[in-house]
């Protein structure tokens, strides 16, 4: 594993607008801070707290959907995609999967529809589907279906960084340990990185390389799965861990 | 699972005879519709007056062809203008929100307060009353309100669902994911509001001609015709009749289709 980033975030604080005033003044709800870490090239770095802590405000900060108060984000590689928790709105419902997953080659624009179709194909392959999929409406698949379609919907223009939050959480055990088999050899496949967002420390355990303990907002501990599983230096790892149990 | 229910296949039913008898009536209706004495004066319902005549000795059901084919044609210009503008505002205060959409949609909050013939009223008197083109302007401005505001809170719903995050983050443009991305998904909330927006037009025309401030001859449309029949309710009641009750079916055969949209939607959900 070279040390090559992919992404770095140094002392950024960030957060959301809350509620809306008489006349359109809103108010800033600080949600991170001071957040300094790095995803490194090829690993899966797993960002573990209990919800409401900041897990998706960091995320949406990173992908520019929320602008960082102070600090900075820098971006190593292009187009970083996302996919959701939930699989039943994460894909649009009045398209087949196959509009789906040609509609972010069709935005680029560079490509022949020949070129186009052969991609999806390709893509579908990947993400272990069969062909009869294309022409299925998200209605008529599974969770686990939808969010194999979601993975091969960011992965399409083959992004080198992917954001995963939650992205099993919705998924019934055995579907989870299948999907999460897919992300490990797409890894490997597609040369990729993952930020890996989840409130599951087995999955985290399973999955990961690196973990970020993240508490009301800030990073608390830092360090590889090994250490922050077996050797918790923070009292608030210690007490994940424990309820982990 | 798109099953056709009872009252979208009556509804279609209904409004398609309708639709059939206006477009014959644009090319043939069985006399002239404004020729005088085509008939004995206030003849009854006969097999040669479908609805009789009125004091002129006018086919009634000659005019009344016509008539519906005026009102429905100033419902369908005025849906047009009120729904095009309408959502087209209400897409893009509810996608992109901040002040803009505020103010917008105070706006429309005072609009909303006056009753809708009074603010027609107001904008026809300061065009010029009795031209047909006028009526439909007056009426489609008045009709840009519901609209605006129907399909604010249907685009503003769709706003944070993750497909629409991840269309962004593929990089698709607002206009694309306005019109490609989340129309067609606003649909079950655009197509009854569209159906009940062109019921509210044509009783807005009928209401207008019947106040003399709408349509005014040559052309006929069903509302002036009810104001006609008004004065010869006891010597020709069959005018009003006749006249009523193709309004009455306009109206109903479109309130079905609504209706079964609107539970085709919710079985689907």
């Amino acid at each position: 594993m070279s040390e090559e980033l992919v992404l770095s975030l140094r002392h950024v604080d960030s957060g959301y607008h809350d509620g809306v005033g008489p006349f359109g003044r809103r108010e800033r709800q600080e949600v991170l801070h001071d957040v300094t870490f790095d995803v490194r090239h090829g690993e899966i770095l797993g960002l573990v707290g209990e919800s409401g802590t900041g897990k998706s405000t960091l995320a949406k900060t990173i992908l520019g959907m929320v602008k960082p108060d102070r600090g900075t984000v820098t971006h190593y590689t292009k187009r970083p995609q996302m996919i959701f928790q939930d699989p039943y709105s994460s894909l649009n419902p009045f398209y087949s999967v196959e509009w789906t997953l040609e509609e972010p080659l069709r935005v680029y624009g560079k490509y022949e529809k020949a070129e186009r179709k052969r991609r999806v194909r390709e893509m579908l392959e990947r993400v272990e589907l069969p062909g009869e999929c294309l022409g299925a409406k998200p209605s008529e698949l599974s969770g686990g279906q939808r969010q194999r379609v979601s993975i091969a919907a960011a992965l399409i223009r083959r992004p080198k960084f992917l954001i995963a939050d939650e992205p099993v959480s919705a998924l019934d055990v055995t579907i989870q340990a299948q999907i999460l088999d897919l992300l490990r050899s797409l890894r490997r496949e597609l040369d990729l990185s993952y930020l890996f967002i989840s409130h599951d420390l087995n999955v985290v355990y399973q999955l990961c390389d690196r973990v970020l303990v993240m508490k009301r907002g800030r990073i608390v501990e830092q360090g590889t799965v090994e250490e922050i599983f077996n050797h918790p230096k923070e009292a608030y790892t210690k007490q994940l861990l424990a309820a982990a149990e | 699972m798109k099953r056709g229910n009872g009252f979208f296949i009556a509804g279609l039913a209904l409004t398609g005879l309708l639709a059939a008898l206006i477009l014959l009536g644009f090319f043939w209706t069985p006399y002239d519709p404004n020729a005088m004495a085509a008939g004995p004066k206030f003849d009854g319902p006969s097999l040669a007056h479908w609805m009789g005549t009125d004091n002129f000795g006018r086919d009634i059901f000659s005019r009344v062809l016509k008539g519906a084919g005026t009102t429905a044609s100033i419902a369908l210009a005025t849906l047009a203008i009120g729904a095009v503008c309408g959502c087209l505002a209400g897409a893009l205060t509810g996608y992109f929100g901040g002040p803009v959409d505020e103010l917008l949609m105070r706006l429309n909050d005072a609009l909303t307060a006056f009753p809708s013939i009074l603010l027609a009223l107001v904008v026809i008197s300061i065009l010029e009353p009795g031209k047909k083109r006028n009526v439909i302007l007056a009426l489609g401005l008045v009709f840009i309100p519901s609209f605006a505001r129907v399909s604010r809170t249907a685009f503003a719903s769709l706003r944070e669902v993750n497909y629409i995050k991840s269309a962004r983050l593929m990089g698709a443009s607002s206009p694309r994911i306005l019109a490609v991305h989340m129309l067609p998904n606003t649909a079950p909330v655009l197509l009854p509001a569209l159906t009940i927006g062109f019921n509210n037009a044509v009783l807005a025309e009928a209401s207008m001609s019947f106040l003399g401030i709408g349509v005014t001859p040559p052309d006929a449309s069903l509302g002036y015709m009810l104001s006609e029949a008004q004065g010869m309710l006891f010597a020709a009641p069959w005018y009003a009749a006749g006249t009523g009750l193709v309004i009455v079916w306009m109206v109903f055969g479109v309130g079905l289709i609504g209706e079964g949209l609107r539970r085709r939607d919710r079985e689907v959900l």
